[in-house]
């Protein structure tokens, strides 16, 4: 049941991508490019999804549990650390020299391209390099 | 041809409904992933635990929902009739050098786009406005960096 679920939401959120055009880099770096060719379109993809997410979640929360699961897992962390700046910069310079963040790279791995077939195992290996490092820091 | 900017790159639409609609079904499944199954919807989360080391027995549903964004553009594809068309960089070397950065940095930092920039923004997470405030500074500066200082 769980499985079918999430490749239901996956493919729900994928939709969402590939509607919005932030599943094509073109679209993304051209909202990062104040400067130039800016494409404002992106700030409504964020506007739609957190709106949605914003009034679902409140909705959601005056539930007691899940439907599929015991309780509610949500991030309770409300230090700002070093880890916090660091790890978004970085991501943010990726993002910006390839157009891709991680769900966009993902709906775009059928179509084949080759700089996207570089680009999603660089991503893995890289999210398995923070992982293992923060692992060995504790 | 795609038309092309005055700096030589790919001019796109200014498609403001397209794109709010879009963002609502991101939304949209977010908020599913939090009435079904309890968890945020962030997807550098989910595919970073499809790697070892294995903490729960949450890796089918990880599986399975990569698989749906995989699977989405075809859906897309199958019921417009036209290919869904997207411009990826061939430069490969620095699809490697962002694929290491995005990767790293979302684990690192705790979250990406979605995690942070939707699923915390939505919960008015102070650490996900500043992440988000982060990695949306340093995107605007490479772009400017990488297309009005350094050149195409």
């Amino acid at each position: 049941m769980s499985v079918l679920v999430n490749l239901a939401l996956g493919l729900l959120f994928g939709l969402g991508l590939v509607l919005s055009g932030m599943s094509d880099p073109a679209k993304v770096l051209n909202f990062l490019d104040l400067a130039g060719s800016f494409d404002p379109s992106l700030a409504f993809v964020m506007g739609g999804a957190v709106l949605v997410a914003f009034l679902g979640y409140r909705l959601t929360l005056t539930r007691e549990r899940p439907l599929l699961a015991p309780r509610f897992q949500l991030p309770t962390r409300r230090d700002i650390d070093a880890r916090l700046i660091i790890g978004p910069a970085l991501f943010g310079i990726g993002w910006g020299l390839g157009g891709f963040c991680p769900g966009p790279a993902f709906t775009a791995l059928g179509l084949g391209e080759a700089g996207t077939l570089v680009f999603v195992p660089a991503m893995l290996a890289g999210m398995w390099a923070a992982r293992a490092l923060a692992e060995r820091r504790g | 041809m795609t038309e092309l900017s005055s700096t030589g790159f790919p001019l796109t639409d200014f498609t403001p409904v397209a794109s709010f609609l879009g963002g609502a079904l991101i939304g949209l499944s977010a908020v599913l992933m939090l009435l079904v199954e309890g968890r945020i919807a962030g997807i550098s989360g989910i595919a970073s635990r499809l790697l070892p080391p294995y903490r729960d027995d949450g890796f089918a549903g990880r599986l399975a929902f990569i698989a749906g964004l995989i699977a989405a553009p075809f859906l897309v594809g199958a019921v417009t009739g036209a290919p869904v068309v997207q411009t990826v960089s061939s430069n490969l070397l620095l699809m490697l050098a962002a694929g290491l950065l995005v990767g790293f940095g979302a684990v690192w930092g705790g979250g990406c786009t979605s995690g942070h920039g939707v699923c915390g923004l939505a919960r008015l997470s102070p650490r996900s406005f500043i992440a988000t405030g982060v990695f949306m500074t340093t995107g605007f500066l490479t772009v400017f960096l990488m297309r009005h200082v350094i050149g195409g």
